[in-house]
C-alpha cells in the first residue's frame, strides 16, 4: 500500500474531525514455516491498508464478506491485535504502538460488543459482575451504593429488569445476553461504539430488538458507531455510512443511500445483487450478478486490483489493454466520477437493487 | 453496464449447456404408486425425552409436497422445522419418539426399517444438510462419495461408468476441472464447492424430492447466490420437487412456490409465496417481516420487533403459543390452540384474529407498535443531527430533553420488561465522568 492519503473529499461536509481516523492500517499475520527453527516463511495480510473516518454521532458500516478483514480491522483499531502498521488516531491521539497499560484509559472511550452473546459473557459470573466489572477495573464509583444504582441504570437502559441481575447469563436468552454484552459496553460511557457483528447470531424478531436499540442508544448518548456486519439489510438499516472491504482493503465508501443505489465497485454491485430480498415480485423480477469463484488467500492476493480474478467486468467486458492495467495497477480509492470514493479502474455507478 | 445482463448462470453454472443428464428418468421405485400424492406428512408429532421432561420439538405437522413445486418452511431457531425434515428422512436419533404419518408416493415411511428406508433416502427423497464442512466424509474423496450413491441405488453400475457419472455430475454443479476434481478430498474444496458436490449427491440418483435444509446459511452471500442457482439447475435437470427449509425470507421469496411458517413446532400459516409475504393472516407472519431490516428500502423505518421469545418446548400452555408475543393477543387465545384454517383458496393461518391482521395488508407497523417505554426512550424530541462534540454528554444527562414525557402506563421497571422492551424511567446519568 502506498502511503495513506491525509486528505480527500468525502461525501458532503461533514461535522467537524473525525473522532476516529485510520490511516494505512496493516495487520500481517506471520506464517511460520515447518521444522524446528519456525522461521517466518510468509504473512497472511488481513487487513493491508485500510483508511477510514468516523465522525462524531455517526454509524459507519464496514461491510465484507467472511475472511475480508472487518472484525481484524475492529480489533487492530482497538488495539486488541496490534496493527503491524499504519496510524489509528482517536480524537487525535495515536493509539497504534501504545502498551496496554497506555491503552487502559482510553478503554473507556472505545468500547466493542462482541458478535457471540454465548461466547462473550462469563458463563460463571451474575450479569450484575459481568455489568460492574469495567467499573470497578476503572473505580469510577465512590461505593457500592453507587455501583448498585449505576449498574441498575446501566440495565434498565438496555431494556432488562434490573431484578435479574443476580441470574447468570445461561438464564438468559440470545437477545437479553446482547443486551447485557451492549450494558457493559456502555459503563464506561465511550464515546465510540466498536459493534462486530452484533445482531448476527440472533433471530431476526429479536434482532430488530437489538437495533432499535442501539439506534435508540446512540441518538440518545450520542455515540458514534463502527458497525461491522456482513448483513447488507442491517448495515442499510443503521449506517449513516458505508464502507466495502474486500480481502484487506477498502474498495469503496460512500453514504448509505448513495452506496446502495449507485454502487460503482463492481464486487460492491456483486455484493448487493446477491442478497435476495424478501419480496417475491421484486426479487424474482431481478437480473442478478453472479461472481464466480471464492475469495482468494489473503496470504498471496492477485496483483494489481485484487478482485480481478473474480471480476465479471474484468472477465467480460474490458479490452485486453484495460485488463492489462487492472492486473497491473493497484487501483487506489479515489473519486473517478461517481460522486463518492471507490478501487476500481473503471467503475461506473450502477443500479442494482 | 453490460454485466447486468449477462444472465443469471452465466458463469456460476457453466455447464447448464451440458444439457441432460444420460441416463434420463430411470426411477420409480417399485412397489409406490406414482399417482399418489409425492410427500405427504400428516400430523407428525416429534418428542424427544429430556432431564427436565418431554420436549415436544414437533407438534403437528401437515403438508402436502406436489411434483415440481418448491416448499419453503421457514421459522426461527427451534421452531421445528429442521426436525420435521429428519423425521421425513427418518434420520432422527433412537430417543426420539415420532408419531403421525409420512407418505412418500402413497407408502408409508415412518416406522419402516433403516433398511428399507435406505431404498428410498437418494433415490427417492434426498437431503442437502447445512453445513457442507460436516456433511461430507473427510477421508474418502469426493468421487467417491458420490460413486456410492449411485452404486447403492443401481448394483449394476461399473465402477468406471460411476465414475464418469461422478463427473459429469460435478461439471453440472459447476465445478471446474470436473475430470480432476472427482480425486479431490473434501478438505480441498472451499465452503461453497463442498456444498455443490453436497448437491451433486443429492440429485445423482435422479429423486422425487430433495430437501434442502438451510442449504445456504453457512455461506457468504455471493457464495449462495451461486449455490442457489446450483440448486434451480438441480431442479431442472431432476424434475424434483423441493422442501426448503430456511430462517432467510429473502431465500424463500426467490425460490419457493409456497410457503409453510413454523412457530414453536407447528404450522401457523401456509400459502403461495404471494399470499404469505403480500396478504399475511397470522401476527407472527406480520411481525416477521416487519422485523426484516430491507436492503430496497430508501427510507428508514423503525423495525417493529416481536417483544419476547418463543415459548419452551417442554411446557407449552393452553391456548396460542404466540400469544404472549401477540399485539393482537385477547382473552380468547388462551382458551385453546387455534387450528390452521383456510381464509383464503391455498392460505391458511392459525389465529382467531385473522381479519385483524388482514387490514394490515403486510404492514407490520399497524399491528406491531413498540411500546409506550420504547419511544420513550427513542428520544424522538432530541434533534436528528445531535452531535458528540464537547457538550453532548451533558446533553444526555439526566431530566434533559426526555423527562417531561409521559411514564408509560403498564410497564414499570420490572414488568415484563425481560421481555426485550425497553423500560427507561431512570435515565443513565451520564453527566458524571464531565
Amino acid at each position: 500500500m502506498s502511503a495513506p492519503t491525509t486528505d480527500r473529499a468525502d461525501g458532503p461536509v461533514r461535522r467537524g474531525e473525525p473522532i476516529l481516523s485510520v490511516r494505512g492500517l496493516e495487520k500481517h499475520f506471520p506464517i511460520k514455516g515447518g521444522g524446528l527453527i519456525k522461521r517466518t516463511v510468509g504473512a497472511v495480510r488481513a487487513v493491508d491498508g485500510v483508511d477510514l473516518d468516523l465522525y462524531p454521532g455517526e454509524v459507519l458500516g464496514l461491510v465484507g464478506e467472511s475472511g475480508c478483514g472487518k472484525s481484524t480491522t475492529g480489533r487492530a483499531i482497538l488495539n486488541l491485535q496490534p496493527a503491524t502498521g499504519g496510524s489509528v488516531k482517536f480524537e487525535g491521539r495515536e493509539l497504534v504502538g501504545l502498551s496496554r497499560k497506555q491503552m487502559r484509559p482510553l478503554r473507556r472511550d472505545i468500547a466493542l460488543v462482541f458478535q457471540d452473546p454465548y461466547a462473550s459473557l462469563n458463563p460463571r459470573l451474575p450479569v450484575f459482575d459481568i455489568v460492574a466489572e469495567p467499573l470497578v477495573i476503572h473505580g469510577l464509583t465512590k461505593d457500592d451504593a453507587e455501583l448498585r444504582n449505576r449498574v441498575r441504570e446501566l440495565v434498565e437502559t438496555v431494556g432488562l429488569n434490573p431484578e435479574h441481575t443476580n441470574r447468570y447469563p445461561a438464564e438468559f436468552s440470545g437477545g437479553q445476553r446482547q443486551r447485557i454484552g451492549i450494558a457493559r459496553a456502555l459503563a464506561l460511557q465511550p464515546k465510540v461504539l466498536v459493534l462486530d457483528e452484533p445482531v448476527s447470531a440472533l433471530d431476526v424478531s429479536i434482532q430488530a430488538g437489538v437495533i432499535n436499540l442501539l439506534e435508540d442508544l446512540k441518538n440518545d448518548l450520542g455515540l458514534s458507531y463502527l458497525f461491522i456486519a456482513h448483513d447488507l439489510s442491517v448495515v442499510r438499516h443503521i449506517s449513516d455510512r458505508v464502507a466495502v472491504m474486500y480481502l484487506g482493503r477498502i474498495i469503496e465508501v460512500a453514504e448509505r443511500d448513495e452506496l446502495f443505489e449507485r454502487p460503482a465497485h463492481p464486487y460492491t454491485q456483486a455484493l448487493l445483487s446477491a442478497i435476495p430480498l424478501p419480496d417475491p415480485r421484486r426479487e424474482r423480477a431481478r437480473q442478478r450478478i453472479i461472481i464466480s469463484g471464492d475469495v482468494p488467500s489473503p496470504a498471496n492476493p492477485p496483483s494489481g486490483c485484487r478482485f480481478r480474478t473474480r471480476c465479471q467486468k474484468f472477465a467480460h467486458v474490458l479490452t485486453d489493454a484495460q485488463r492489462q492495467k487492472c492486473i497491473d495497477e493497484d487501483p487506489q480509492l479515489a473519486d473517478r466520477g461517481a460522486g463518492h470514493l471507490n478501487a476500481c479502474h473503471y467503475a461506473e455507478a450502477t443500479r442494482v437493487i | 453496464m453490460s454485466i447486468g445482463t449477462s444472465g443469471p448462470g452465466a458463469s456460476a453454472t457453466g455447464a447448464s449447456s451440458l444439457g441432460t443428464l444420460s441416463s434420463g428418468r430411470s426411477t420409480s421405485l417399485r412397489g409406490f404408486d406414482v399417482s399418489a400424492p409425492l410427500l405427504e406428512v400428516t400430523d407428525l408429532n416429534v418428542q424427544f425425552p429430556s432431564e427436565d421432561g418431554l420436549v415436544h420439538a414437533v407438534r403437528g405437522v401437515d403438508y402436502t409436497l406436489r411434483s415440481g413445486e418448491v416448499l419453503g418452511i421457514v421459522g426461527e431457531s427451534g421452531s421445528g422445522k429442521s426436525v420435521t425434515s429428519l423425521a421425513v428422512m427418518g434420520l432422527l436419533p433412537g430417543n426420539a419418539r415420532v408419531t403421525g404419518s409420512v407418505r412418500y408416493r402413497g407408502q408409508e415411511l415412518l416406522g419402516q426399517t433403516d433398511r428399507s428406508m435406505s431404498r428410498v433416502r437418494g433415490k427417492g427423497v434426498s437431503m442437502i444438510f447445512q453445513d457442507p464442512m460436516t456433511s461430507l466424509d473427510p477421508v474418502y474423496r469426493v468421487g467417491a462419495q458420490i460413486e456410492e450413491t449411485l452404486r447403492t441405488h443401481d448394483r449394476s453400475l461399473s465402477s468406471q461408468a460411476a465414475e464418469a457419472r461422478a463427473a459429469e455430475l460435478l461439471e453440472l454443479v459447476g465445478i471446474p476441472n470436473a475430470r480432476e476434481r472427482v480425486r479431490s478430498f473434501p478438505h480441498e474444496f472451499s465452503g461453497g464447492m463442498r456444498q455443490r458436490v453436497v448437491i451433486a449427491i443429492a440429485m445423482a440418483n435422479q429423486p422425487d424430492v430433495i430437501i434442502a435444509d438451510e442449504p445456504t446459511t453457512a455461506l457468504d452471500v455471493t457464495v449462495q447466490a451461486q449455490i442457489l442457482e446450483v440448486l434451480q439447475t438441480a431442479l431442472e435437470e431432476t424434475g424434483a420437487a423441493m422442501v426448503m427449509i430456511t430462517h432467510d425470507l429473502g431465500v424463500v421469496a426467490g425460490i419457493a412456490d409456497r410457503v409453510l411458517v413454523m412457530y414453536a413446532g407447528r404450522p401457523v400459516e401456509v400459502g403461495s409465496v404471494e399470499d404469505i409475504y403480500y396478504e399475511p393472516r397470522m401476527p407472527y407472519t406480520l411481525g416477521l417481516l416487519g422485523s426484516l431490516p430491507r436492503l430496497d428500502a430508501s427510507t428508514r423505518e423503525r423495525l417493529t420487533p416481536i417483544v419476547g421469545s418463543p415459548p419452551s418446548l417442554l411446557s407449552m400452555p393452553p391456548g396460542c403459543p404466540f400469544a404472549p408475543r401477540c399485539p393482537l393477543h385477547v382473552p380468547q387465545c388462551d382458551e385453546a390452540e387455534p387450528p390452521l384454517l383456510e381464509v383464503g383458496p391455498g392460505h391458511s393461518a392459525a389465529c382467531i384474529r385473522t381479519e385483524q391482521v388482514e387490514r394490515a395488508h403486510g404492514h407490520a407497523a399497524e399491528v406491531f407498535s413498540e411500546t409506550a417505554a420504547d419511544t420513550l426512550l427513542a428520544g424522538e424530541s432530541l434533534p436528528a443531527d445531535y452531535t458528540v462534540g464537547e457538550g453532548a454528554r451533558d446533553a444526555s444527562s439526566p431530566g434533559a430533553p426526555l423527562a417531561d414525557q409521559p411514564e408509560p402506563a403498564a410497564t414499570g421497571p420490572g414488568a415484563g420488561s425481560d421481555t426485550g422492551s425497553v423500560v427507561s424511567d431512570h435515565r443513565p446519568t451520564n453527566g458524571d465522568r464531565a
